[in-house]
């Protein structure tokens, strides 16, 4: 009887083992990048940038050629790679921590660019290599090692929503908030990961897509409660879909004439 | 081809080209602004790119990843923004990665001042990143030696995979010289195939990694090695040195870099006619520094003059250069502030006389 082969390894990621946490979602997320750039063609001309953050040694888990930046950096590096070499397709993987925090400039000075590039962004609301520190994204009275009594929106100010931020900006772009926390969501994920390397490949535009992410040990709970947590806490005020595309993605100021009329009304 | 009146800066950015720069990434800073601008015109005549970065930190990074898809590229600044950049000069030699960097230094510290300086020596030759590495740092005189420079950094930047600095000053990017630019380059290092570039794997070789972090203590220690090795190659490969006055008797030895080495061989010059005897010997390259060189040359005067536009600096790699063996005087001026043949002819006469201070440690 001939054998089907239904389920394999993806080519674009490598035959190893992650020293990702039990229920960390950077192992589905990995593989759904991965089996995008296999789907699409794309991984003999395929360059990713590795962060520092927990995702700092993905360059292991990719099979295909990597920089690892400095911390915060990746989107600078994505540029010098793309505008060397435009026929590349070039990726950075991104916590919070580096994309939101150190690294808010290079990403917001990139997306404005229109750099030709990939953002994959997965956000789990926590520093996780340094073990549990506050990050930008962290929700407001979450505890971290750094906020013992929860994050105090007086002192830290409220957590940065990093697509609507970015999806303001008037240079066309594909913005998206996804989730991996059941399977309906990855594949929903999976979808606009799709879609972010497709406009790249088309040479459209940049694109960005946002990962809600478990982080079970620095949250101090098992997965399955992370899981529940992160639909209950963060889903709310990180919602999910596509927040922009090149085609509809022209946010024009309203008249000012109408938005007077507006005040006078109230 | 014919000689051309250029401003520094721009020299500098047509000899880039002329090396076969394809990229440059930068940031607005005077006095070196006529780089990116020059730049910003004449790159795309040449199928290049030009990028106006959100900031220093940010345009460096961007030469680490064109660098490492293996193309030549270049960025400029001057010292507050070359400090910004210091992050990523040391990611860039961790990973072995070869640009080119010009400093036009202007004076410090802090926001400092716009004007010419050469107190940046420290940062350039010592560190100013975090790490265990060097940088080349190669220091013109003139705009034609500047242009000549530039082409010699980006083959030794990648020969030796590493990051070249060129080192001038404000007085190097603002003034206009006559230029000449060969017609054909022949590289100043033989040139291997960047095998190393991340550049897309198509599984006929094994993937290419950028990187600089080894996690494991006996592999960083190997890597950190490897490097070590690299830096003494270039210690014994590529000292520059140039001297001038030194083939007739000579009681008094000045040691300077850059444009300031031109004010003391005009105030060399004016003393012989008077019958002062002094010579001068000017590091080229300021790492690797001409320890034998200077020390030698020193070896046939009363004493050492340094002089630089700073409040001491490349004076310790003199005095590490004669240890002990000559007295080490100093003649600066900071914050902007040049100095003149008149001024070194002074220091050199009030040394001779016996009036001087001797500088004793550092």
């Amino acid at each position: 009887m001939a054998e089907t082969v239904v389920f394999s390894r993806p080519q674009a990621l490598a035959a190893v083992q992650t020293h990702y946490c039990p229920g960390c979602t950077h192992g589905v997320i990995h593989r759904m990048v991965a089996e995008v750039i296999d789907e699409l063609g794309l991984r003999a001309r395929t360059v990713g940038i590795a962060p520092v953050g927990c995702s700092v040694l993905a360059y292991n888990y990719f099979a295909m050629d990597f920089h690892e930046a400095s911390h915060g950096r990746a989107p600078a590096v994505a540029t010098g790679i793309k505008r060397a070499r435009p026929d590349l397709i070039v990726f950075t993987y991104q916590g919070d921590g580096d994309l939101a925090s150190i690294g808010m400039a290079e990403i917001v000075h990139c997306a404005n660019r229109g750099e030709k590039v990939t953002v994959v962004f997965v956000n789990n609301a926590i520093y996780g290599m340094t073990g549990g520190q506050m990050a930008p994204t962290t929700m407001p009275g979450q505890v971290a090692t750094t906020c013992p009594l929860g994050r105090d929106v007086e002192q830290a100010g409220h957590p940065i929503r990093v697509v609507e931020m970015i999806s303001t900006l008037r240079t066309p772009a594909f913005v998206a908030r996804a989730s991996v926390h059941t399977p309906l969501y990855a594949v929903n994920a999976k979808e606009m990961l799709r879609r972010a390397f497709r406009y790249q490949k088309d040479g459209t535009c940049f694109s960005l897509v946002e990962i809600l992410s478990t982080c079970p040990t620095n949250w101090g709970m098992p997965p399955a409660e992370a899981t529940r947590w992160l639909e209950k806490t963060m889903m709310p005020y990180y919602p999910l879909g596509v927040f922009k595309t090149p085609e509809r993605g022209d946010r024009a100021p309203r008249p000012l004439a109408a938005e007077e009329a507006v005040c006078r009304t109230m | 081809m014919a000689k051309k009146l250029m401003k520094g800066c721009e020299a500098i950015g047509e000899a880039a080209i002329h090396a076969g720069c394809k990229l440059f990434f930068g940031y607005p800073i005077t006095p070196q602004n006529e780089i990116p601008e020059y730049m910003s015109h004449r790159l795309p005549q040449v199928g290049g790119t030009f990028v106006q970065a959100e900031s220093e930190v940010a345009a460096s990074n961007m030469l680490y990843g064109a660098s490492g898809s293996g193309e030549r590229v270049l960025t400029s600044s001057s010292s507050p923004g070359i400090s910004l950049m210091m992050e990523a000069v040391s990611y860039l030699a961790g990973s072995e990665l070869p640009v080119v960097i010009v400093n036009i230094m202007r004076a410090g510290p802090g926001l400092g001042g716009i004007l010419p300086s050469q107190s940046d020596y420290f940062q350039a030759t010592k560190g100013g990143g975090h790490g265990d590495y060097r940088l080349l740092v190669l220091a013109p005189w003139s705009v034609q030696e500047a242009a000549d420079l530039v082409q010699d950094a980006f083959d030794l930047a990648d020969f030796y995979r590493n990051p070249v600095m060129v080192l001038g000053d404000g007085l190097i990017g603002q003034m206009m010289e006559p230029v000449e630019f060969g017609a054909e380059r022949v590289p100043c290092k033989p040139l291997a195939p960047k095998t190393w570039a991340a550049t897309g794997c198509d599984g006929s070789r094994p993937t290419n990694i950028v990187n600089s972090l080894f996690l494991d203590p006996e592999v960083l220690e190997q890597h950190n090695i490897k490097l070590k090795a690299k830096y003494d190659r270039m210690v014994r490969d590529e000292v520059r040195v140039a001297e001038y006055f030194t083939d007739e008797p000579y009681d008094l030895l000045l040691v300077a870099y850059g444009t300031v080495a031109r004010v003391c061989s005009t105030a060399i010059e004016d003393l012989r006619e008077q019958g002062v005897k002094a010579g001068l010997i000017r590091p080229v390259s300021l790492f690797p520094f001409p320890y034998a060189a200077v020390r030698a040359a020193a070896a046939k005067a009363k004493g050492v003059l340094v002089v630089e536009l700073s409040s001491g600096q490349m004076i310790e790699d003199v005095q590490l250069a004669l240890r002990g063996a000559k007295p080490v005087y100093f003649k600066g001026r900071q914050g902007g502030m040049l100095i003149s043949p008149d001024e070194v002819a002074e220091s050199i006469r009030e040394v001779l006389a016996g009036g001087a201070v001797e500088v004793v440690n550092g």
